[in-house]
């Protein structure tokens, strides 16, 4: 049997990566990267770099980072809540994962973009449980009824309670990680069970230019040492935060990752740690940061490709769009960055269900997106020769009247080698208007109704949430917070 | 050279963002011993406007804009010792406090804003990224601002806008100075939500509304 060719898309010649890197080596080096946070600086200042300690400027040596790149593991293995199902990040594999953090939600009976509340939550949660094409669940929703000191905490709690999935989440304050990684943990039964078993990654986001917060530094560090996986996710938007061309932003992209490749390293020799990121190109217009942009989409791929060469789990936010609803240009921008993605070999992406400059969340676009990530997973698997010989004996004794429908082959193969959607229309016309020409976003919520009603909560064992739910009031209670909003 | 030919190569040098020529003109224009407060009327304020036109116009888009801005800039510092030591007072359309919350260390947003609000007359006050609350207050009473502008990025630090504008109430300066915001999470709504005196989408924008609320 022939061998499946997994298309690939690459943007840049090996030369032009080592260039790309080079030239990063170099500015971290001469120019040095500003890092905000005590515990780094002594890490690095341990490691026999030169940091000033008054403006936070640390200058990295090319062999420390290569050092520290040798020990980062190329590829990290998730584990549902169950601890059973085992998802490989690394390699070309892709995973799928909701948008994280959206402020809006897309109201579909107004049309309106609304603030998020608990049920919202709850509804997303369940929803993402039940799309196969969305491997991981994402914090994706922020829930305007809790209070903000502990939104990042109920947000993942919630995602617990409700989704088996492994989760892609972050802090939004230091004191933060402490809570979410006890929540963690009481779900694998304990600090080193999570370790072995890791249930989230942790996002830690630069500050662009060549910056590293203290709160996302602490993130790395803190979760290097739970042995939680860091997703590094630099940011530059062309023209404003980073240079104007894409192989320039790239090779900032490139430095802030390896710094943070770094960190991790230096706060736990072989922590996982994924290289990531959400650039985009700058609106020089309108000042915004277009993620459906198809130069956002080439930075993607073009950092992918570069930490595929350095041997680390990619991640990017693509297949998502600008789009204010679930018109043609979410469609388009959503299925361009999917596809692109995957043919990238992206291993995490973020990004369905967004809408509106990864700001909103729609249900209905998430479950649309879910079909096209499914598209995009079958072009990554190729085309395969399936049997040998591929046809002739299949065309043995042929006649005007052989027919392919009923022919065991057919029956055999036909759902293996092409996919039927729920929710593109396939209809005839006449089929369509009998069906009331509905738009897809109204497909959509119809098809949102119809899981939620019919699949039940994925609740966690019942002992467990009361562990989870311990820890929440015992953290909420500690920052004054006396209620919270039940979870349906 | 004619006072005529000088505003128009000012003219020309702040519309296509020549800084080392807007500068040298200023300092002809203080050699020359020229009326300032007139060259600055009559030949960088029509550049900014024309600036404006053909943003308005679609000509233009943010490189242009904050090159010219920053034109503007170089040339009223050269300008600005003449005029204290002449103990004259440039017709300013209003003193504005201007940072990004605390929390929040994106600025470029803010940079614009504040860029074309200076480059447009106003009196700015940049107190950079990640500002404490109490510090705009505090600034603003200092230097008897008209305006407070707050920009935020984040979802999370958005709702420093909200806390500015409660303890502004609570310190009784309700009304003494008005609010602005601005920043990608911002709306017209968030503004009506929290009591702002108004909201500007981006840098033109917020040039208009601080002109509006000045009543010019």
């Amino acid at each position: 049997m022939i061998k499946t060719i997994r298309p690939k898309l690459e943007l840049l010649s090996r030369r032009f990566i080592e260039k790309i890197i080079d030239e990063a080596y170099e500015i971290l080096d001469k120019q040095g990267i500003f890092v905000e946070n005590k515990e780094a600086l002594k890490l690095f200042i341990q490691a026999g770099m030169k940091v000033d300690k008054k403006t936070h400027r640390v200058h990295l040596k090319r062999r420390l980072i290569e050092k520290c790149l040798a020990t980062a593991p190329a590829v990290i293995k998730l584990y549902d809540r169950t601890g059973e199902r085992e998802y490989v990040v690394g390699g070309d594999e892709v995973h799928f994962d909701p948008g994280s953090a959206a402020v809006t939600i897309l109201d579909h009976k107004t049309g309106e973009e609304r603030k998020p509340v608990t049920k919202d939550l709850v509804d997303y949660c369940r929803l993402t449980e039940c799309l196969d094409n969305i491997h991981f669940q994402s914090t994706g929703l922020i829930s305007s009824d809790v209070p903000h000191p502990i939104a990042d905490i109920y947000r993942l709690y919630a995602g617990l309670v409700f989704s088996r999935k492994p989760v892609v989440t972050g802090t939004f304050r230091v004191e933060s990680f402490r809570p979410m990684k006890d929540l963690l943990a009481a779900v694998r039964g304990g600090d080193k069970e999570l370790a072995a078993k890791p249930l989230a990654i942790f996002d830690a986001c630069p500050s662009p230019p060549l910056k590293w917060s203290n709160l996302t530094t602490q993130s790395l560090i803190d979760s290097a040492r739970a042995g939680i996986p860091s997703e590094l996710i630099s940011m530059g938007m062309t023209g404003a935060t980073s240079l104007v061309t894409i192989s320039g932003t790239l090779v900032q992209h490139v430095a802030e990752n390896l710094c943070g490749v770094a960190i991790v390293q230096l706060a736990k020799k072989g922590a996982p740690v994924i290289f990531g990121g959400s650039p985009s190109s700058f609106d020089m217009r309108r000042g915004t940061t277009p993620m459906g942009a198809i130069e956002t989409m080439m930075i993607d791929a073009g950092y992918t490709q570069i930490g595929k060469y350095l041997n680390l789990p990619t991640h990017a936010y693509m297949g998502l769009s600008d789009a204010k609803t679930n018109d043609a240009q979410a469609g388009l921008e959503t299925g361009l960055g999917a596809v692109l993605g995957a043919l990238a070999g992206v291993n995490v992406i973020s990004g369905p269900g967004m809408l509106d400059f990864e700001s909103c969340q729609s249900l209905e676009k998430l479950v649309i997106d879910d079909e096209i990530c499914g598209m995009a997973y079958r072009l990554i698997s190729g085309i395969a020769q399936r049997e040998d010989p591929i046809a002739t004996d299949k065309f043995e004794g042929f006649s005007p009247e052989t027919q392919f429908l009923s022919m065991p082959h057919t029956k055999k193969w036909y759902r293996t080698e092409h996919s039927y959607p729920l929710i593109a229309d396939r209809d005839t016309y006449d089929a369509w208007v009998a069906l009331g020409r509905k738009p897809i976003a109204e497909r959509a919520s119809e098809q949102v109704e119809k899981i939620l009603k019919s699949n039940p909560p994925a609740f966690i064992e019942e002992d467990v949430r009361t562990e989870l739910t311990r820890i929440l009031t015992a953290y909420a209670k500690a920052n004054g917070i006396v209620s919270l909003p039940e979870l349906a | 050279m004619k006072k005529e030919e000088l505003f128009a190569r000012i003219e020309k040098a702040i519309i296509e963002g020549l800084k080392s020529e807007a500068v040298d003109l200023a300092r002809e224009a203080v050699r020359a011993k020229l009326d300032l407060t007139e060259v600055i009327e009559k030949g960088y304020v029509p550049g900014i406007q024309k600036v404006g036109d053909l943003w308005e116009k679609g000509d233009y888009f943010l490189p242009e804009l904050i090159t010219s801005a920053e034109c503007m800039k170089a040339a009223m510092a050269v300008f600005q010792p003449e005029l204290d030591k002449a103990n004259i007072k440039t017709k300013t359309k209003g003193k504005v406090v201007i940072g990004t919350v605390e929390g929040d260390i994106h600025d470029i947003g803010k940079n614009l804003v504040a860029s074309m609000l200076s480059a447009n007359g106003f009196d700015v006050v940049d107190l950079g990224a990640d500002v404490k609350l109490d510090k705009f207050i505090e600034k603003a009473e200092e230097s008897e601002a008209d305006f407070i502008c707050l920009s935020a990025l984040l979802t999370t630090t958005m709702v420093g806008q909200r806390t500015l504008i409660e303890r502004l109430k609570q310190k009784n300066l309700g009304g003494k100075f008005k609010v602005l915001v601005g920043g990608a999470p911002a709306n017209q709504k968030w503004a009506d939500e929290i009591g702002a005196d108004g909201y500007a989408e981006n840098a033109m924008l917020a040039v208009k509304a601080a002109k509006r609320l000045m009543g010019a």
